[in-house]
């Protein structure tokens, strides 16, 4: 579980995030949604420590994150993954060497270990043959699927994911959604996923964080959705035709 | 006001970087890349400068030294010297600044905005000890034989042209000018020197990459200053060990 406790962060005059309070679950897909440039990102990053926010406290399972020194940081961050928007693989490592970074780093295996380790995760997320090539010789879906893979190599308690399927096709898109949900319940993860995509957002979305104008204007489950009277996340969420008419056939029912 | 603030950031990133590495297994398998394209990579470049600057050199040295009462031999001593004391540290040091100053800020810096950097923090590395110490021990091991490859191949250009145009300076003279009065502090000095221009170079580069903000266009400029600044720093550093090690 990860608690989120009165985080505020400005960057100069601009104060993006604005008294954040939120808790995700274990097990769950937590989602932070809202539209672009609302500060999803700048919430992720500050959760996971990349930004450190001017005032509030971030707790992963009961420990403090943001006012401990760099070494406890990297302690805690043992226990994270994180699949970034671009998926950031190392470019000049290839797919396995990817994976096998994070091990080669941090644990004590054995070669063998490693490569089944490694082997285990690849095949997890659906990459069979594609081992040795680089990671520019790959497609946008495919770099997801090895950023997956390497995020979840040392086993983690919290997986992050930034616009995991932003440049992907639709088909791809509910593939690696339904690759997150099932790690997701698989090994009980708290996961934490930004995202301004409604078929997401139904198709797996537990937990939801609705983002306004860098306060968080609203949570609750997806079901929930069709039934808020609240405004911006009306206008948010039923933006599209598509939806309007989903939400009028889901409220006669 | 900015120039302290950047100086400020620089050491607190040096900081960083020298800490212990996670992983010694690793941190050596980085290093042996890291010697290969900083060191190996480079030796091509210094040696064709350094034949060509040798040649040219003992020409000069010809021509300065026109004169009936200096002996001939005055010109295989001064290419010696001028290799051995400039050149082979200060000079290959201004064309590695825009060799590997370069690749290192363009490197580190598309690492930064793709967020791979982002990744290994989230992975638990320290990832200025994992980038950039390799870099700079791999610098400062391999320059000092670049000095002393550049310091030999100077001096074969110049017997290239006592070879060829005996009129300038005979092989005979040219040899014995450069047995003539040999300091062997002068190569200590060099090797001292290019050590901390290695270590100039490499931190200096690896902070403008790592500090990137934006896209390309600011990975392109990192890479630009980075060449400056490291040439800045060479030129200063030269002149100040120069002070304090020659007089
Ligand atoms: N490093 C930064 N410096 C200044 N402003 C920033 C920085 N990062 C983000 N912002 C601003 O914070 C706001 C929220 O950005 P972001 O979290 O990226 O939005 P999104 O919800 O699309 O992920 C934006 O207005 C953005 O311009
Ligand atoms: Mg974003």
């Amino acid at each position: 579980m990860i608690e989120v406790v009165n985080v505020n962060k400005t960057f100069g005059e601009k104060h993006v995030l604005k008294d954040i309070n939120a808790t995700f679950d274990a097990g769950k897909v937590n989602m932070i949604i809202g539209r672009s440039g609302s500060g999803k990102t700048v919430l992720l990053k500050n959760i996971v420590g990349l930004v450190t926010p001017e005032t509030g406290e971030i707790y992963f399972d009961g420990r403090e994150f943001v006012k401990v020194d760099e070494k406890r940081k990297r302690e805690i961050r043992k226990d994270m993954g994180m699949v970034f928007q671009g998926s950031a693989l190392f470019t000049s490592n290839n797919v396995e060497e990817n994976v096998m970074l994070p091990l080669d780093l941090f644990t004590k295996m054995s070669k063998a270990e490693k490569q089944k380790r490694v082997d285990f995760c690849l095949d997890r997320v659906g990459i069979v043959n594609s081992h040795h090539s680089f990671p520019s010789e790959i497609s946008g879906g495919m770099q997801k699927r090895v950023a997956i893979a390497r995020a979840i190599a040392l086993n983690p308690k919290y997986l992050f994911c930034d616009e995991p399927n932003s440049g992907l096709d639709p088909q791809t898109s509910i593939l690696i959604d339904q690759l997150i949900k099932e790690i997701t319940v698989e090994y009980n993860i708290t996961t934490i996923v930004n995202t301004h995509d409604m078929n997401s957002i139904m198709e797996i979305g537990d937990n939801i964080c609705f983002i306004y104008q860098g306060n968080k204007w609203w949570q609750g489950s997806k079901d929930d959705i069709f039934t808020t009277d609240n405004p911006e996340l009306n206008d948010f969420v039923f933006a599209s035709n598509l939806y309007k008419k989903i939400k009028k056939a889901h409220n006669d029912e | 006001m900015n120039l302290f603030v950047t100086m400020g950031k620089y050491f607190s990133l040096m900081g960083s970087v020298l800490s212990k590495p996670v992983n010694r297994k690793i941190f050596f398998r980085r290093l042996k890349a890291e010697i290969e394209q900083i060191g190996f990579d480079s030796v091509g470049i210094v040696c064709i400068v350094s034949v060509f600057m040798g040649a040219v050199l003992t020409i000069q040295m010809g021509i300065n030294f026109e004169s009936p009462i200096i002996p001939r031999y005055i010109i295989g001593l001064s290419t010696r010297d001028t290799m051995i004391l400039e050149f082979s540290s200060t000079i290959v040091c201004l064309i590695l600044s825009g060799r590997v100053g370069s690749n290192i800020a363009s490197e580190i810096g598309t690492m930064r905005i793709t967020e791979q950097i982002d990744a290994l923090e989230i992975m638990g590395v320290n990832s200025a000890n994992y980038l950039i110490l390799p870099k700079i021990v791999a610098a400062f091991f391999t320059f000092p034989f670049l000095a002393l490859l550049s310091i030999m191949l100077g001096i074969v250009g110049g017997f290239f042209i006592a070879f060829t145009s005996p009129d300038i300076v005979t092989v005979a003279d040219y040899i014995y000018g450069l047995h003539y009065a040999f300091v062997p502090f002068y190569v200590t000095y060099t090797v001292v020197k290019i050590a901390v221009f290695a270590i100039l170079i490499t931190s200096i580069s690896a902070f403008f990459g790592y500090y990137t903000e934006g896209g390309a266009l600011e990975v392109g400029k990192s890479s630009t200053k980075a060449v400056v600044y490291s040439i800045i720093a060479v030129l200063l550093f030269n002149l100040i060990l120069t002070q304090v090690m020659l007089t």
